[in-house]
């Protein structure tokens, strides 16, 4: 497929926003449960929702340069109960509302205790929307993996751990940018968020692999012989019918080579995972808020090329159609 | 139910582009139009089309057989294009099977090609809406133009008449009967998009000729005095016996 | 969507012209605007279907490349150089006419009339005759006229648009190198159907694409050995006995006695029993066959008699005598399929099973029709026979430099399996069959060439003789191409690929002026087109140009409109009228004569003026006596005018259309002047088909009924039969002379081995004369091209539709034949001929024979011609194969002589030779050579860049 901007900034910018809203919220639970020291700066919450919704937003801003008509963008909805699109298009402006609800309510201290745990914990009204966003935030990203995972002849995307990988990396992404805001405004919990940001890079790692060494083994289902219904292992394109290009030859080509694919698979390995990871060690062991946000810059570069390949790497059928031209 | 479709007869397309032209030409003008075209003039040209035909080649010299292969929208049974669509754009008709475009709704996401094995959609990139064959449902039920000619543009060009119209849903009509009768395929089975376009495949007519078809009686040679004959003197049955 | 727009508004019939086909179509319009172009199903041509250069025609009527003004070339520019400045129309004619006028009464010759794939040869060809020049000719010498020339003085008739295969009842069909022909739509619907109904198709061509790629086999041979294949086939059917030895015997001369004695100057003739009471173009029935019941030489056609068509015979007076059918057996004696093998690459076991699938096939599955009809010789006959085996051929065949004798071997193999005008076989179309050769001749002397004085003579003629040449008495041609001179003596169509290279060496003499109408001569119908280009830009040691003036009427900004003084800009094909006329090339059908109009459906745009206007409002100044009256005043008002009321002769009551003649309309084919003709067209489709009783549709060439009706309607003078010529006395009176025998002129000294060698009255393998003269060990590969279907020679690059599918083309390269030669699948190469060399891009195949290279024909253009961006694909990474074509060769005796067939001085475009290799690394990833880009001219659009989204009636 071709790697388009739009769509690369439209799902990384969604899971960093996504991730650290989780990582608020996880934070939040374990303070809940006394296993963290509490915020009381009510900013740390309110601040942090404001992060993720600007994430949230710019990358709802870079769906809409994916549109040919963004101003009918709202006609997207209609189909929820047959296209993932559609329901991410939902679910995304809902999870959006949520989390600022979710800010809001940290900001003017909406604490009066709504109802209680059996353990007489009294739940208030951050813990109320902070759960409702967490189904919501899941539920974006099955959309958003799904969008790409329901699609059956794009093999590559074709499997559970699209959907998985989409939860893991925008989960690592948000949980690193959650131990640089920490790390600014609140170091008592830094290391906590490092801790949580460090297994989840290793495991969006092992995920991230996991898909990488699937793909590598994928036989493709079609084949020229069965594009044309001709069985004979000997055919060639000659002709599309069409010399300088069309939809078919931008749309889903990357247009790059075999050698510049490895290239950037290395790279966002490399970006991705282990230089995150150190940079989260170092950071987190000297205190660093700007040793953790270099880990976090790094990673979302890194991601930016995992979301590249993402794209590149599937090898959409229609393609046994444009092979050659004379 | 009808599901109207195209069934192409491989085994007469010469591959002639006619049914790529005027289909540009029919629906740039019409419901489905204006389809546009960027740098007309220039390096690099390229338009939007529903319908292109391809060149394939199969085996090695001297076995070659050279495959042209028009592709249009198959208007799938089954069409993965339209649920993913999230605006409803891509639909599927109920009465004849056609699968078309609502241009006012469609918001040039593009999800929908991604969601067509193949290949058969094309954005617009002047009017950033997806576009496809509409099996031309601008002809086929215009009541103003004459029964003979309410057919898609293409069919009512191919030279060969290798693309046949009609409901294969109907076991009587011409298409049904050339699928069951021909070995009509669908393309890339694998999927079950169930396309509705089918394909016939080439066929092949030989001749044997039998060695005592060139042993004839009446092998003009003999006229001619070229075919020898054994001299008269040359002994016979009837100088041994009588009967 | 705009649904308030309506589909259409309005409907006209007319003919297409996006090639020379003419298909019906109706074009629909909306608002003034042409909507939508498709075929017209009540047309017996192409019965409603049309092509994707049809359905492409609005690209073409709306092209940013149309000229629409009259232009000059601006002072002080060079030719090429394409800076011209707007003139009026009455500037153009005034220029023109006083310099035509100049020239015509002084030396008419100096003008020279040049038409490429026009379809109003009979109108051209009439003003050229009418100025008084010889210099006339259409493309048919670059094009086909091996084809023609080859048929015609073997069956009377022709492939190409004389006649062809008859489909809808052949078994088994065989087609000869043909990618596309001019039949384009109805040769695809007849495939079509053919093969549906069980037909046999076999493709004989270097290259599997288009029709070939459905054939049921497919005979890949090397180019221009077609001539082996054929006699070698010939070979089998002779030996095996699978000729049609009845249709042989009373259809042709096969049974005729030839007179072999060595010291008669009558050698090699046929015998003659008396001297005809009336000479005339016609075959007179007076040769002898030898009776085999009564042993005895007779008067051929002898009720009762039955010829040998074999054997060896002596004449009371001791003449040695053969019948020809005998001459033909031993002239193939050794083709044999294994010798054929070694020089096709076709193994003989294929030829062989060929032949025996042919012979076979025609003898077995007869068809007999129930149509009575009687012969030449008043035999009446109550059915009629075909044998199904039909053939289709073309440039394949034709342009070689052996073509001609290829096709008479062609002709011939059909005449020996019964085919010729019969059902499942050939089919004549008319006017054909004419006699052998047709009567129309060009004068024989420079005296018919007279100041202000018509010429005496055709401009173009069918020889039938050394006497008939146009030479003067040193024997050197009149003509600037040197048609019908000793060099190609059966130049039927002139030979215009030499002109501007003659004209330029001022050989045999300098011309003034060169009127170009629809040929692109500065690129893709001439050949070694990079000097061309540079001949047509050269000056004189007095800085004059050489060739003085050059006018181009074009309908587009083509390359060579570069090079005109004068541009003179056309209609389109739906802003005029046109008739395709039964005195040129008719539309005709098997079933009978056919022609068709084409009328305006859009107003002219700009400026454009019909070209037939121009040649009549020239012809009116100039006082071309046909198109003014005896006081010398206007004659016709426009061209439909002159379309209604000309006739050949005051009273002849023959015109340019065949339908509705007669005061009222209720005459075919001769009648007086119908005021209302263009009327009674438009009403039927613009067709006037007349079809003949079944009776007068076959076996034309003998059949008394067809040949007197012809003769009543004035299509043929005489109604004698037209025997076919296996054995060729014309040829063979050529040959005389070249032997010093006879009467007849006598060919120069250093013309004698080549007319006795190539003027063979039987037909003979050798190898093209190209490859005769290059060393094939350098350059082993044979270099052709290919018409694609969806574009029309160089025309269809300015067509935004069209070029999308053919942007720029690639030289296609069996891949192991690339390998050997070290290049890859898309590899920048270079092609080099002993010529020249072009730089493009290989594209690996399995569908071409390994000693083959092709790419598509006309593709490459001239950076920015056709008003394209000079970084257009066509431009930057097309290429033309023309550059390595050379237009000469060296001649045996010095000199050149044109790279043609030296019977027919046919173009030899397809014998070229070449090698290829890998383009350096460092080299420019573009083609070679390359120009400096045309810029638009006055009343072009500029280049357009950016996007076009066209919906006819204002909506963009
Ligand atoms: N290498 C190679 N060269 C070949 C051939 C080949 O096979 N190989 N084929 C040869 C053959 S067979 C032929 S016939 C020639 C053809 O060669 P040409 O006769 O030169 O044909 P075109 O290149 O199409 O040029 C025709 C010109 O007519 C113009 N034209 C189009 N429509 C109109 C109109 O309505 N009015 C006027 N006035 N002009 C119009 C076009 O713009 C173009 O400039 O090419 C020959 N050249
Ligand atoms: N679409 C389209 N139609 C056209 C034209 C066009 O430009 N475009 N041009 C028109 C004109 S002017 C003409 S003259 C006709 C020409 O019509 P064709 O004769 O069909 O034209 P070519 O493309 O020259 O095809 C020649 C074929 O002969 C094959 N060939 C070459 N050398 C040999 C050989 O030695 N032996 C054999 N057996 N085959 C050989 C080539 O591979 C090719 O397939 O087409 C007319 N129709
Ligand atoms: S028009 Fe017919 S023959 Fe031509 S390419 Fe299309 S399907 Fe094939
Ligand atoms: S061919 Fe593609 S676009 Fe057409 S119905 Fe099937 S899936 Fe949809
Ligand atoms: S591009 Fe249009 S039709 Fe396709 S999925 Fe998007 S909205 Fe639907
Ligand atoms: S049916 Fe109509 S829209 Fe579809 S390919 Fe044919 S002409 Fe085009
Ligand atoms: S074959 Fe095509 S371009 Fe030629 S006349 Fe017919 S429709 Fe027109
Ligand atoms: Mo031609």
């Amino acid at each position: 497929m071709h790697p388009a901007f739009s769509v690369i900034f439209l799902t990384t910018l969604l899971g960093v926003g996504q991730g650290l809203f989780l990582a608020l919220y996880t934070g939040q639970l374990y303070a809940f449960f006394d296993l963290l020291p509490a915020q009381g700066n009510r900013s740390f919450y309110a601040a942090g929702s404001a992060i993720a919704l600007i994430f949230l937003a710019a990358g709802l801003v870079a769906s809409f340069f994916h549109l040919g008509h963004p101003e009918r963008a709202w006609r997207s909805a209609a189909k929820w109960r047959t296209s993932w699109l559609s329901r991410e298009v939902i679910v995304l402006p809902a999870f959006m509302g949520v989390v600022f609800l979710y800010g809001v309510a940290h900001w003017f201290g909406w604490h009066v205790p709504l109802l209680s745990l059996p353990g007489g914990r009294p739940v208030d009204a951050t813990l109320i929307l902070g759960a409702i966003g967490t189904l919501l935030c899941f539920a974006l990203f099955v959309c958003t993996g799904m969008i790409y995972a329901c699609l059956r002849f794009l093999q590559e995307w074709h499997t559970p751990l699209t959907v998985v990988n989409y939860i893991l990396l925008g989960g690592a992404s948000g949980f690193v940018l959650a131990t640089a805001f920490a790390a600014a405004v609140a170091q008592e919990i830094a290391g906590f968020y490092a801790g949580w940001a460090a297994i989840l890079t290793a495991l969006a790692f092992a995920g991230r692999v996991a898909s990488l060494l699937r793909n590598a083994r994928l036989k493709p289902k079609s084949s020229l012989s069965t594009a044309i219904g001709i069985k004979h292992p000997r055919i060639a394109q000659k002709a599309q019918g069409a010399m300088g290009g069309s939809f078919n030859t931008r749309e889903f080509f990357h247009g790059r080579t075999a050698f510049f694919l490895r290239q950037v698979k290395w790279l966002f390995l490399a970006l991705v995972f282990p230089l995150p990871l150190m940079l989260i060690a170092a950071g987190a062991m000297a205190g660093s808020p700007a040793l953790l946000l270099a880990a976090f810059g790094v990673q979302y570069l890194g991601l930016i090329a995992e979301r590249w390949f993402f794209f590149a790497q599937a090898n959409h059928p229609q393609n046994l159609y444009y092979q050659a031209v004379s | 139910m009808t599901q109207l479709a195209l069934v192409i007869d491989l085994n007469v397309c010469v591959g002639c582009h006619a049914c790529v032209t005027s289909c540009k030409e029919w629906n740039t003008s019409g419901e489905a139009g204006a389809m546009s075209d960027f740098r007309p003039y220039d390096a690099d040209p390229t338009g939007t089309f529903f319908n292109r035909v391809q060149t394939f080649e199969v085996g090695e010299f001297p076995n070659t057989e050279t495959v042209h292969f028009p592709k249009s929208c198959l208007h799938c049974e089954e069409p993965p294009c339209v649920p993913v669509c999230p605006t409803g754009a891509s639909y599927k008709r109920k009465e004849d099977g056609i699968v078309l475009v609502d241009y006012d709704k469609c918001i040039g996401c593009k999800y929908c090609s991604w969601a067509c094995p193949y290949g058969a959609r094309e954005i617009d990139e002047k009017q950033k809406v997806m576009k496809k064959c509409t099996l031309c449902v601008d002809r086929i039920y215009d009541k103003t133009l004459p029964e003979r000619d309410r057919k898609p543009a293409c069919v009512m060009a191919c030279p060969t008449s290798a693309r046949l119209f009609g409901d294969i849903h109907d076991p009587e009509s011409e298409v049904s009967k050339a699928i069951r009768e021909q070995g009509g395929y669908a393309l890339m089975p694998e999927w079950g998009t169930h396309p509705a376009n089918h394909y016939l495949p080439r066929r092949k007519t030989q001749l044997r000729i039998h060695e005592d078809e060139l042993v004839r009686a009446d092998n003009p040679l003999k006229i001619d005095g070229k075919l020898p004959k054994p001299a008269k003197q040359e002994p016979s049955l009837d100088d041994v016996t009588s009967w | 969507m705009p649904d308030s727009i309506p589909s259409v508004q309005e409907v006209k019939k007319t003919t297409c012209y996006m090639c020379a086909c003419r298909c019906g179509i109706r074009v629909h319009l909306r608002d003034g605007e042409v909507r939508y172009i498709d075929g017209n199903p009540d047309h017996p041509l192409n019965k409603g279907v049309i092509c994707a250069k049809g359905s492409s025609g609005i690209m073409k009527q709306y092209s940013p490349a149309r000229l629409t003004r009259p232009l000059l070339r601006k002072q002080g520019a060079g030719r090429g150089a394409a800076e011209f400045e707007p003139i009026s129309w009455e500037q153009a004619f005034s220029i023109l006419a006083e310099r035509l006028a100049k020239i015509r009464a002084t030396d008419p010759k100096k003008f020279a009339l040049f038409t490429g794939r026009d379809q109003m040869q009979a109108l051209t060809g009439l003003f050229a005759r009418q100025f008084g020049t010889p210099n006339y000719a259409a493309h048919g010498g670059f094009c086909s006229v091996n084809m023609a020339a080859g048929m015609i003085y073997t069956i009377g008739g022709s492939f190409w648009e004389f006649g062809g295969p008859d489909l809808d009842r052949a078994k088994l069909f065989v087609m000869i190198g043909t990618a596309e022909d001019h039949h384009s739509n109805p040769l695809k619907i007849a495939l079509s159907k053919f093969k549906r109904d069980g037909g046999r198709f076999v493709s004989i061509n270097p290259v599997r694409t288009g029709y070939s790629a459905i054939a049921d086999e497919w005979v890949p041979i090397r180019p221009g050995t077609d001539g082996a294949l054929l006699l070698a086939i010939i070979h089998e059917i002779i030996a095996r006995g699978l000729y049609d030895r009845e249709f042989l015997v009373r259809y042709t001369n096969a049974g005729q006695l030839v007179n072999l004695d060595e010291k008669s100057d009558e050698f090699g003739m046929f015998l003659r029993t008396e001297v005809p009471e009336e000479e005339g173009c016609f075959d007179p029935q007076n040769k002898l066959w030898w009776d085999r019941t009564s042993n005895k030489p007779v008067i051929t056609h002898t009720e009762g008699c039955d010829p040998f068509l074999l054997g060896e015979f002596r004449l009371s007076d001791g003449t040695p005598v053969k019948p020809s059918f005998q001459l033909l057996q031993e002239r193939v004696k050794d083709y044999t399929p294994e010798w054929a093998a070694g020089l096709t690459g076709i193994p003989a076991a294929t030829i062989k099973r060929l032949a025996c699938e042919m012979g076979v096939t025609a003898r077995d599955q007869k068809i007999e029709l129930p149509i009575a009809w009687t012969d030449s010789w008043g035999k009446e006959h109550d059915t009629i026979t075909g044998n199904p085996v039909a053939f289709h051929a073309m440039r394949g065949l034709a342009a070689h430099s052996n073509g001609f004798h290829t096709i008479r071997a062609l002709a011939i193999l059909m005449t020996l399996l019964g085919t010729i005008d019969r059902p499942g076989g050939f089919r004549h179309k008319a006017p054909f069959p004419r006699p052998i050769p047709p009567c129309a001749k060009t004068p024989n002397t420079p005296l018919a060439v007279k100041p202000n004085s018509v010429l005496d003579g055709m401009a173009l003629g069918w020889p039938a003789e050394p006497d008939d040449l146009f030479v003067d008495d040193a024997g050197n041609p009149v003509r600037i191409d040197k048609a019908f001179s000793w060099e190609y003596p059966l130049s039927v169509h002139g030979l215009m690929h030499n002109v501007i290279t003659n004209a330029w060496r001022g050989d045999p003499y300098r011309i003034d002026t060169l009127l170009i109408f629809m040929a692109n001569m500065a690129w893709n119908s001439t050949m070694n087109t990079v000097e061309v280009r540079e001949m047509l830009n050269d000056k004189d040691e007095n800085g004059e140009y050489r060739i003085p003036f050059i006018a181009v009427c074009d309908a587009f900004q083509s390359e060579m409109t570069a090079f005109a003084d004068l541009v003179l800009p056309d209609t389109t094909y739906l802003e005029r009228h046109d008739v395709m006329s039964m005195l040129d090339r008719p539309i005709s059908e098997f079933d009978g004569p056919v022609d068709s109009v084409r009328i305006p459906v859009v107003p002219p745009t700009g400026e454009c003026k019909p070209f037939q206007e121009v040649l009549i409002e020239l012809g009116t100044r100039l006082g071309l006596p046909a198109f003014v009256t005896k006081e010398g005043a206007r004659r016709y008002r426009d061209y439909p005018d002159f379309i209604i009321n000309y006739e050949t002769e005051p009273g002849s009551g023959i015109g340019f259309l065949a339908g509705w003649r007669g005061k009222g309309g209720e005459y075919s084919l001769r009648g007086e002047p119908n005021p209302r003709q263009w009327e009674m067209y438009v009403q039927n489709n613009c067709i006037y088909h007349f079809e003949l009783p079944p009776s007068y549709q076959y076996m034309r060439n003998w059949n008394q009924g067809y040949l007197e009706w012809s003769q009543r309607s004035r299509i043929t003078r005489y109604a004698e039969p037209i025997l076919i010529h296996l054995y060729s006395e014309v040829l063979q009176k050529f040959r005389l002379a070249a032997q010093g025998r006879g009467i007849t002129r006598k060919p120069p000294a250093h013309l004698k081995k080549r007319i006795e060698t190539y003027f063979d009255p039987l037909p003979f393998y050798f190898d093209p004369l190209e490859v005769q003269a290059t060393d094939t060990h350098k350059y082993p590969l044979a270099a052709v091209t290919q018409r694609p279907m969806a574009m029309y020679h160089s025309w269809d690059s300015q067509n935004a539709w069209l070029r999308q599918i053919h942007a720029h083309n690639y030289l296609f390269v069996n891949a192991r034949t690339a390998q050997v030669n070290g290049v890859e699948d898309g590899d920048w190469i270079w092609v080099e001929s002993q010529w020249g060399r072009v730089r493009c891009m290989a594209r690996f195949t399995e569908a071409v024979e390994p000693g083959t290279v092709w790419t598509w024909n006309a593709i490459g253009k001239a950076a920015g011609a056709w008003n394209l961006t000079p970084q257009a694909n066509e431009s930057r990474l097309g290429f033309l194969l023309n550059h390595v074509i050379s237009e000469e060769l060296p001649a045996k005796h010095g000199g050149t002589t044109s790279n043609s067939d030296p019977v027919t001085g046919q173009a030899a475009w397809y014998d070229v030779r070449v090698r290829i290799y890998k383009a350096d690394a460092a080299d420019v990833k573009e083609s070679f050579p390359q120009f400096e880009p045309m810029r638009p001219y006055p009343g072009t659009e500029p280049q357009r860049k950016g996007w076009l989204a066209y919906f006819a009636g204002g909506r963009k």
